[in-house]
This record gives structure tokens, C-alpha cells and sequence, in this order.
């Protein structure tokens, strides 16, 4: 039904978009979890009514991912995580305290809400750095040595202010007063944290891997490509205007750092596909080698191709049943 | 210790964890929308009183969930590679149609059925109440599937040592599955159903005596009442099942090492696996092969019969099968004694002649259903052993090559975070609990008391 060579290339994309929806969505609730130092109570209450109908269903897209990898590449899935064993652990015990955080910091006694707030902020740092990490040891080619760990640990930091930064936009989207206003602030710092992120990480990319120094410095590859950097580059100057000029008195453009760090993440992204195809284990393992036998990517992509407009349908409602500024979440 | 063993623990510590939320998710979804479509009927205030508590703890019951399961798709890259390496094929479609049948669904309008009450429609909130429930089912659904075939693998073929899907039809309506998600579903309305009488009548013994207290009470034990005889039923049908396509289990959870007929129920047997014989048999005569059989002389495996010519063992270890099969069939014996004897008592009379100790009984019990249903999972999986896919793939072939280190250290972080989170949820509940039944105060800052 579909063609034998293309399957593993769909699901590859598949696979592409639901971690770049991932890391846009789940990234900005755990960015949210990440300011949470530089919080008062108050404000703490409304950043996670901010973020509470969206986050399970953010995740979500964590598991789509992985349940992609899994089924669509079976041997990548398990050369990949069992490399990446330790900071998976870590990714996860951070994700449980985060996601049961969110509940119990609001259904424990009052006494015990600030230490859930502590678990809720450790969780999602844990979260952050981890993935962060296994992003660093993925484009090293999954290798452990001193080298790739500091690398790794460099990517680490990246991704979680990465993640504070479009936690920070989503704060200025949906919140307004003092907190909207700390909220800029907090952007402000963040962009050049994202600033020196990206560009670290670009730069030592290269520099590690010659197979993707070649796909990137050649002619004519680095003038067609010559628009991601270009456009980054923009992007980060018209951000640094809007937060200059943010809050704005009738609140227009409060929108405009949020999606300009997703569209950055977005441009990140692509630099990054672009990096590894057609790799599934750098270097070792192509999306072919890898790939489920073509029946049962098939009955995937069927069930696949029907269900996620609906999914997609149902996410955007959910997103507009719940427009507008953040309020007091209550059940009834 | 050894890797296998490791991760073994490790994965069962994950399972057994993970899966004492879905329990009470899976049936608490119909039973919120039951609440609910209560309310919409007689609008009265009691059924919203049940709904708003009952939310409460569905909404922390599915966050433990959802954060378990995903160590869960997680686990079986790290620890279980070859897992999918030799049956991804089957369990990967499998596992993506939950994921995209089942996850978003309930992810989506579990934050819609939480906080959209105000924002959205009546009847869209209550469609959101219902997808949520017909998404956790969806969910058990395509889990059982999955763990079914790993128990009866059918309409899979075998090629250089990799398994495809020969006939989907076949798979997912394996010999097992639907004695196995019949016997899941009811044993997560028994869950809740005992939870939701056990929490009632603590509260009602704190004096806190209020019509939805009572209501929930007396529906905890109606349902509880209702769904036991089907669960003895069901449990009794399933265990037929796996005597025909899984005889070395069944002959474990009988405690039978020969292959006889007037085989005896066994009440009390400590079996010993290096004797091959039970010490202190204690068993009513031919009971287990009128049950298995339907016939006193009726023939019924026994454990030695799975034993290879070379002495190596094929069946599972005896004990544990044993034992747990006894601890869920007594707790479900007790829930039968309990769930009648207290409509009985209520029918004759009311919620406000319950005595004391039936009150406390009740409130003794709220997590029985976690202890079956633990139990029954335990039966059934440590009874598949050594197999991790029936007569297609040891546990031993499919483990990963970590270091022990590693899963031991995992393994602890795990352990601690989980029992602490236990400890958490089950102060919660009754915390919970106790405050539903002081008076509202009026809030003094709104802002301090989000998102309950």
C-alpha cells in the first residue's frame, strides 16, 4: 500500500515533528517550572494555571516520540536508550516529581505546598538538563568520554535556559500585571542565555563531527543554508526590540516573544535534522537499516494518518476553550 | 546480584507501581460520569458534592499515572532492548494505537473536564467527562491486548528469529484477551467501588454525615456488591482459559507437581521446589479438578511435566504464583462476605444503622482492591515465566546489556521516589478526605488556593 523505501522516511518525519512539538510545548510548561526561584507564592499559583489543562497533554507528545522510536525503529530504540540509560532515569524520576507536583501542591495540606513547589521546580531542572544531555551525547555520536560530556553538559545548560526563555514568553502571553512585567525581565536575561546556547552548540557541532562539518561548510550547501543562521540572527534582534518595548499599554504583541522562541526552536531544529539525516544512531545506523518491517509500519501509518488531525483538532480546542490571560483554575 | 534479576525488580517495581493508578482511573471515569449525569438529571446537590470530591482524586490518581507510564515506554528501550528488537513488529502497532487512540484523548479533555466546567457548555463538559473514561478504556484496551498476546501469541509468523504480524484480527483477539480485559475492568470497578465505600465510611465514622456521604457509601457497596459475582465469574472463565494454552501456570497456582486426576484445593501448602513436593498440605479433596475440569476424577497438570530432559526448569516458580493466586482469591472472598453483608445491612437499615465495626471494616478495606489486583498481576505474570512472549521469547534472551551498577542504583531511586510518593498520595486522599468534611470557609485569598 505505501512504498517500501518511503515508510521509513515518513516515520522519520513523524517521528521529527512530534519531538519538535515536544520540546515547543512541554518545553515552555517546563520552562515555567524552571522560574520558579524567582517567584512569590502568588505568582507561582497563577504561572501553573497557566500551564495546567495543556501540560499531561504536552507530554504526551514525549511519548508519541518514543513510542515512534520504539515502533518504527526497534533496534535504534534500543541501542539509543540503553546508551542513554542514565540520564533517561534521571529524565524520568523528573517527570514524575514534576507531573505529581502539580497535583499535590495543590491538594496537600497547606504546610506542605511550598516543598512540592520544590519538587515541582527539581523536577522540571532534572528534566531539562537531562534531555539536554542526551541531545549532547546523541550528536556526539553516543560516545561517553570526558569530551563528549563536557559537551553534553554544555547542551544541558542550553536547553534548559532554552526552555526558561519560551517559559518566559509564555508567562508575558498569558499572565499581565507585575507578574507579566518580571516576566519580560526574565526574558531579557534569558535571550542571551539562548544567544550563547545556540551559538556554542552550532559551533561545537561541526567541530565534533566532520561528517556534519562537510554537510554544512561546502559549496553549495552553506549558502542555501545560509537562511537558518540569517534568520535566527533576526529573529533574536526583533525579540530584543519586543521585550524592550514590552508590556505595551493596550497589551498587543504580548504574544510576539512566545511564538518568536518557538519559531527559533523551530529553526533549531531543522539545523539539527538536517545535521543527522539520514542517521537514526549517529554514524552507525541509517532510518533504513533501522526501520519495523513495512506491514506493520503500514497499520501504523493508517491509524496514524487518520487519528492525528483529530488529535491535532482536539489540541487546538482545547487551546482555545482556554485563550486568554491566565486565571484562578478551579474545578467547578 | 545478577542483571536479569535487576531488571526483572526493576521493571516489576515500575508495573506494580504504574499500575495502582489505572485501577482506580480506568473505573472512576464512568463512575465521575455516572456522577455527573446524576446531577444533570435530578440536580441534585448531593451528586455534585460526589462529583467534586471524586475529581479530585481522579485528577492526582491520573497525574501518578501518566508519569508512571511514561517510565514504563521508557523501560523498555533501557532495560528490555531485545523485547522489541524480536517482537517489535506486533507490540509497536499495538503500542502506537494506544498512544494515538487513547493518550492524547484523555491527556486533551482531562484538562478540559478539570477546569472547563465554567468555560464550556453543560453537554461539552460532560462529553469531555465521557471521552476521558472511553479513553482510559481505550487505553486498558490496547494494554491487554499487548500483555494478552504476550501470554497467547497467535497470528504472528517467525523469520530468522524475528517475529511479523502475519494477521492482525488474530493478535489482537488472542486466546487470552478478552477473559484477561474483562477481568481488568471489573477488578478496577472493584477497586473503586471499595475505595469509594472505604473513604465514605471513614468519613461518615468522622461525623461527617452528609447526603452525598451516605449516597457514596451506599453506591460504593452497591457497585461493589454488583461486580464481585461477575468478577468470580470472569476470574473463573480466565483461569480455564489459561489452563487450555498456559497448563504450567495453572499447575503452579494449584501447588500440583503430578499430572493426576482428584486433584485437591489446596487451602494452605508451603511448596518446595528442590523436594518438587508442598510441606504442610492442607486442601479439600478433588475441589481443583472439579473446578478446572468440572469433573472429580478430572485430570490436571502438573508441574512435573514441565521439566526438560536435562533437568533445566520450564515452568514458573511455584511459590509466588501460589501464594499471590491465594492472597487475590481470598481478598475477592472477603469483598463478596463484606459487599453483601453491608447492602443487606443497609437495605434493612439504612446508612445510619451501619455498626461501628462494619464502618471501620469498610474503611480497613478502601484499598483492598489495590491488593488483588496486585496480586492477580503477579499470578499472572510471574506465572508466564521463564517466558517474556509465550513459547517465542525468554526473559532472559530479551534483557539489556547494562551495568548491574546502574540498574541497582536506578533501582533504589526508583524505589524511594515511589514509596514516598505512596506515602503522599495516600496522606492526600485522606487528607482530602477529612477537609471535604469541614464547613467552606469563605477564602480569604483567593489566589492561595488554586487548581484543587
Amino acid at each position: 500500500m505505501f512504498h517500501p523505501e518511503a515508510l521509513p522516511l515518513i516515520f522519520a518525519a513523524l517521528m521529527g515533528a512530534s519531538i519538535l512539538l515536544y520540546v515547543v510545548l512541554d518545553g515552555f510548561d517546563l520552562g515555567v517550572g524552571l522560574l520558579f526561584p524567582f517567584t512569590t507564592e502568588a505568582e507561582r499559583d497563577r504561572m501553573i494555571a497557566s500551564i495546567g489543562p495543556f501540560w499531561d497533554a504536552n507530554e504526551t507528545w514525549l511519548v508519541l516520540a518514543i513510542g515512534l522510536l520504539l515502533v518504527a525503529f526497534p533496534t535504534a530504540h534500543g541501542t539509543i536508550l540503553t546508551a542513554l540509560y542514565l540520564p533517561v532515569a534521571v529524565m524520568l524520576i523528573g517527570l514524575i516529581l514534576r507531573g505529581v507536583a502539580f497535583e499535590f501542591r495543590a491538594k496537600a495540606p497547606i504546610p506542605h505546598k511550598k516543598p512540592w513547589d520544590i519538587a515541582f521546580w527539581a523536577g522540571s531542572l532534572m528534566t531539562a538538563l537531562s534531555q539536554g544531555f542526551m541531545l549532547g551525547i546523541y550528536i556526539m555520536g553516543l560516545q561517553w568520554s570526558l569530551a563528549t560530556v563536557a559537551f553534553a553538559t554544555l547542551t544541558a545548560g542550553a536547553l534548559a535556559v532554552a526552555y526558561s526563555f519560551i517559559g518566559a514568553g509564555w508567562v508575558i502571553f498569558k499572565t499581565d500585571g507585575a507578574l507579566q512585567l518580571k516576566a519580560v525581565h526574565w526574558a531579557k536575561g534569558g535571550i542571551w542565555g539562548v544567544v550563547l546556547g545556540m551559538g556554542a552548540v552550532s559551533a561545537a557541532t561541526p567541530l565534533a563531527s566532520p561528517r556534519i562539518f562537510d554537510k554544512w561548510f561546502t559549496l553549495p550547501e552553506v549558502v542555501a543554508l545560509a537562511p537558518l543562521p540569517l534568520m535566527s540572527a533576526l529573529l533574536v534582534a526583533l525579540l530584543w526590540l519586543s521585550l524592550r518595548r514590552l508590556p505595551t499599554r493596550d497589551d498587543s504583541f504580548a504574544w510576539f516573544p512566545f511564538v518568536g522562541a518557538v519559531v527559533l526552536m523551530i529553526l533549531g531544529f531543522f539545523g539539527m535534522a538536517y545535521s543527522f539525516y539520514p542517521y537514526i544512531v549517529p554514524e552507525k545506523m541509517t532510518i533504513w537499516q533501522a526501520a519495523a518491517a513495512t506491514e506493520s509500519l503500514s497499520i501504523i501509518l493508517v491509524g496514524t494518518l487518520v487519528v492525528l488531525p483529530v488529535i491535532l483538532g482536539y489540541t487546538v480546542l482545547a487551546y482555545v476553550i482556554f485563550r486568554g490571560k491566565a486565571t484562578k483554575l478551579s474545578y467547578d | 546480584m545478577d542483571i536479569l534479576l535487576l531488571s526483572r525488580i526493576q521493571f516489576a517495581a515500575n508495573i506494580s507501581f504504574h499500575i495502582l493508578f489505572p485501577t482506580i482511573t480506568i473505573a472512576l471515569g464512568w463512575v465521575l460520569l455516572f456522577f455527573k449525569l446524576r446531577f444533570n438529571r435530578t440536580q441534585d446537590r448531593k451528586w455534585m458534592d460526589l462529583y467534586l470530591f471524586w475529581v479530585k482524586v481522579f485528577a492526582l490518581s491520573f497525574a501518578l499515572g501518566v508519569v508512571s507510564g511514561i517510565t514504563m515506554s521508557f523501560q523498555f528501550g533501557t532495560n528490555w532492548p531485545g523485547f522489541m528488537e524480536v517482537v517489535g513488529n506486533v507490540a509497536g502497532p499495538l503500542l502506537a494505537y494506544e498512544v494515538l487512540t487513547a493518550f492524547f484523548l484523555e491527556a486533551v479533555f482531562l484538562g478540559i473536564m478539570l477546569f472547563g466546567a465554567s468555560r464550556v457548555p453543560g453537554w461539552l463538559h460532560t462529553l469531555a467527562t465521557f471521552l476521558v473514561a472511553f479513553g482510559t478504556t481505550m487505553s486498558a484496551f490496547w494494554i491487554l491486548v499487548l500483555n494478552s498476546w504476550m501470554h497467547t501469541p497467535a497470528g504472528h509468523e517467525l523469520r530468522d528469529g524475528v517475529v511479523y504480524a502475519a494477521d492482525w484480527w488474530a493478535i489482537i483477539f488472542n486466546p487470552s484477551m478478552p477473559y484477561r480485559l474483562v477481568h481488568m475492568l471489573l477488578a478496577s470497578g472493584l477497586t473503586v467501588a471499595f475505595l469509594i465505600a472505604g473513604l465514605s465510611a471513614w468519613r461518615w465514622l468522622r461525623q461527617d454525615r452528609t447526603p452525598a456521604v451516605a449516597t457514596g457509601l451506599r453506591f460504593g457497596l452497591t457497585l461493589g456488591a454488583l461486580l464481585i459475582p461477575l468478577q468470580i465469574l470472569a476470574g473463573d472463565m480466565h483461569g480455564l482459559n489459561t489452563l487450555e494454552h498456559q497448563p504450567a501456570k495453572v499447575a503452579a497456582m494449584e501447588g500440583n507437581w503430578e499430572t493426576r486426576g482428584n486433584v485437591p484445593l489446596l487451602l494452605f501448602a508451603l511448596p518446595d521446589e528442590a523436594a518438587r513436593e508442598n510441606r504442610f498440605e492442607i486442601g479439600i479433596p478433588s475441589i481443583a479438578s472439579v473446578i478446572l475440569k468440572h469433573d472429580p476424577a478430572g485430570v490436571v497438570p502438573g508441574l512435573n511435566d514441565f521439566v526438560a530432559e536435562d533437568g533445566s526448569v520450564l515452568h514458573p516458580p511455584v511459590s509466588a504464583v501460589f501464594w499471590s493466586f491465594r492472597i487475590m482469591v481470598g481478598i475477592g472472598m472477603l469483598m463478596l462476605v463484606v459487599s453483601w453483608g453491608g447492602v443487606w445491612l443497609i437495605r434493612r437499615r439504612g446508612v445510619e444503622g451501619l455498626p461501628r465495626p462494619a464502618l471501620w471494616g469498610l474503611a480497613g478495606m478502601s484499598f483492598a482492591g489495590w491488593g488483588a489486583t496486585l496480586a492477580g498481576w503477579y499470578t499472572t505474570e510471574i506465572g508466564r515465566q521463564p517466558w517474556l512472549v509465550h513459547g517465542v521469547l525468554t526473559v532472559k534472551e530479551a534483557v539489556g546489556d547494562v551495568a548491574a551498577g546502574m540498574v541497582l542504583s536506578t533501582l533504589i531511586a526508583y524505589l524511594v521516589v515511589y514509596a514516598l510518593l505512596i506515602a503522599a498520595y495516600l496522606g492526600v486522599l485522606f487528607h482530602l478526605a477529612a477537609k471535604a468534611g469541614q464547613p467552606a470557609k469563605p477564602a480569604l485569598q483567593p489566589s492561595l488556593q488554586p487548581a484543587e
